[in-house]
């Protein structure tokens, strides 16, 4: 077995015997990015001597028999969306270029406090807008399983980085599906937690009453032992919530025995990769198998949802991206006459494509004679999917569909029609808008050895059941401990 | 629902976004699909259907109301691209 090949938990377990050290597993995570990521292009930024010093104190934490947390010691990465005090942070955007935050994100602290050395920051969509990662203003990711395709969006470079194992976990930002999708088309394992359940104090804000962080891994078990590490109460984000968080790990290999599992007609539509169907409609019966029963649900507003959330998402991000004004930090047009026209400039020149598009378009839908027929419209809408979800919950305790639609697609083959790029989330975003839990897990490959990715869906703050469910699978089917040839 | 490239120009300037002229020509034509797109919004009926604006949100979350240290003034301007003392420089506004 390679070192970096191993899961968050086994690293740990051998710190902890201390067959190795955080210094040589660091090291080794540096070496794999110097080998494979000049191919991947996941890293926007290493931080090597910042990892290799929180390392070496991993180190000594577990030699005086004092570890911060069960994963001191295992390196990590961060999608470039978390503020990191002291290190460049751009939101894969021109208009962030060379900010350097005074202040950790909570999360960012939480990592730090719990011993995980931060090997760098990773590529995404600019803003957390797309579902490709083509979106960065420092070009885009490369899928590890075939390198002419994208690792989805907007945290493809996390997710690009776990599958090629440049780190043995690392942490991305669900919006309307982007830690989920590119989980599913990289072969691992990524969660949107409930909303409210991590903090996202300085966490760069897309569209607020959406955005999500969660952890990406290659095993069940590790996503398990991130999310201990994140969820709980933060006073400095007032949408975080006041409950306590259970042990993760607890009962994580309880099985599904007993389970109702809702299978929704919505998500099993027409245009569906057959290979993705196959593949989803298999896992399904492997969950019979296991004793859980499947019941047919329904959601009727499902096919809403898309239009919901791209007129909510972009009217938040449209008022949420107003910051950006080349006045206290990030770029600034030095040329402008006025303040109006620097304003303009500056963005004019900071913003790419899809980012500018999200805002003229959440500008529209939020100006004056429109905003009852756009957003309070999808504000009515969105009570209709969220109730759709409490009814299907009466009946069953998950569901279960597939993540993306189809697998990997190739670079280029969706920027120029961005209305085909946004149905690449059409199974991911209801959830976002109903603020559930959400996992992604691997459930195969097709013929052409591209990874097929499972979701579960589950009610608020249900988390530990949607890793118990993903853990069976993993358990009797898995694929997570397969990895690309790089 | 074609927009106007006199719309998407006020849009922009909405936005604080000057746009060239081809992107204003192309944000006219991507906009007007994806405002087609939506529009499938309009056949719900959603009369007494209450808007939700925070999916999970029970009631605010309200802090104590206790003074806490807030970012020292250096660190907050160190980003800033331009300043002068403790404070933000901008282009002149009134003349």
């Amino acid at each position: 077995m390679v070192l970096t090949e191993l899961s968050m938990l086994e690293l740990a377990a051998k710190l902890s015997s201390g067959e190795i050290t955080s210094l040589e597993a660091t090291r080794a995570c540096l070496a794999r990015i110097a080998q494979v990521d000049g191919q991947v292009k996941a890293f926007l930024r290493l931080d090597e001597k910042g990892a290799l010093a929180a390392a070496e104190a991993s180190d000594a934490r577990r030699k005086a028999g004092n570890p911060a947390s069960p994963l001191d010691g295992v390196p990590i990465g961060l999608k470039d969306i978390f503020l990191t005090e002291g290190r460049e942070t751009t939101c894969a955007s021109r208009i962030l270029q060379g900010f350097i935050p005074p202040y950790d994100a909570t999360v960012v602290r939480l990592l730090r406090e719990a011993g995980l050395p931060i090997v760098g920051k990773l590529n995404m969509d600019e803003f957390a807008m797309g579902s490709s990662t083509e979106g960065s203003a420092f070009g885009p990711t490369h899928n590890p399983w075939d390198l002419e395709r994208t690792p989805g969006g907007s945290s493809g470079g996390s997710a690009a980085a776990v599958a090629a194992c440049e780190v043995f976990g690392a942490l991305g930002t669900d919006t309307g599906g982007s830690i989920r999708q590119p989980a599913a088309l990289t072969n691992t394992v990524g969660l949107k937690p409930t909303y409210g359940r991590v903090s996202r104090y300085g966490v760069i804000a897309y569209a607020s009453s959406l955005d999500q962080v969660g952890p990406m891994t290659r095993t069940v078990a590790d996503t398990a032992a991130l999310l201990q590490i994140l969820a709980r109460h933060d006073p400095l984000d007032s949408t975080s919530a006041k409950v306590e968080a259970p042990d993760y790990r607890e009962d994580l290999e309880g099985g599904v025995r007993g389970l109702r599992l809702g299978v929704p007609r919505e998500y099993f539509t027409d245009g569906m990769d057959p290979e993705v169907e196959q593949a989803v409609r298999e896992a399904l019966k492997a969950y019979e198998h296991m004793g859980a029963t499947l019941v047919d649900v329904s959601l009727p507003h499902t096919k809403y949802a898309l239009a919901t959330y791209y007129l909510l998402a972009t009217a938040e991000a449209s008022s949420n991206l107003a910051r950006y004004d080349g006045i206290r930090f990030g770029l600034r047009a030095k040329d402008a006459k006025g303040l109006k026209e620097l304003y303009g400039l500056t963005r004019e020149r900071g913003f790419g494509p899809e980012v500018k598009r999200r805002i003229m378009l959440g500008t529209y839908a939020l100006s004056a004679g429109y905003y009852d027929a756009y957003y309070l419209r999808a504000q009515k809408v969105r009570t209709l999917i969220r109730q759709d979800f409490a009814s299907a919950f009466e009946q069953v305790d998950a569901l279960v569909s597939p993540t993306s639609p189809v697998p990997a697609f190739k670079l280029g083959e969706k920027v120029a029609d961005p209305l085909s790029m946004y149905l690449m989330d059409i199974f991911t975003l209801p959830c976002n808008l109903a603020g559930l839990p959400g996992l992604s897990l691997p459930c195969g490959f097709t013929k052409s050895n591209l990874p097929i990715g499972l979701q579960i869906l589950g009610k608020p703050f249900d988390e530990a059941r949607l890793l118990r469910i993903a853990r069976a699978f993993e358990r009797e089917h898995g694929f997570t401990r397969r990895f690309p040839t790089l | 629902m074609k927009l106007t490239l006199e719309q998407v120009r006020h849009v922009a300037s909405l936005a604080r976004l000057s746009l060239s002229p081809d992107e204003e020509r192309r944000y006219a034509t991507q906009l007007s699909a994806v405002l087609d797109a939506v529009a499938q919004l309009q056949e719900l009926d959603v009369s007494g259907v209450e808007p939700t604006s925070h999916a999970t949100l029970a009631a605010s979350l309200l802090r104590e109301d206790v003074t806490l240290p807030s970012l020292p003034a250096e660190k907050g301007l160190a980003n800033a691209p331009s300043k002068v003392g403790t404070r933000f420089a901008v282009p002149k506004i009134i003349e």
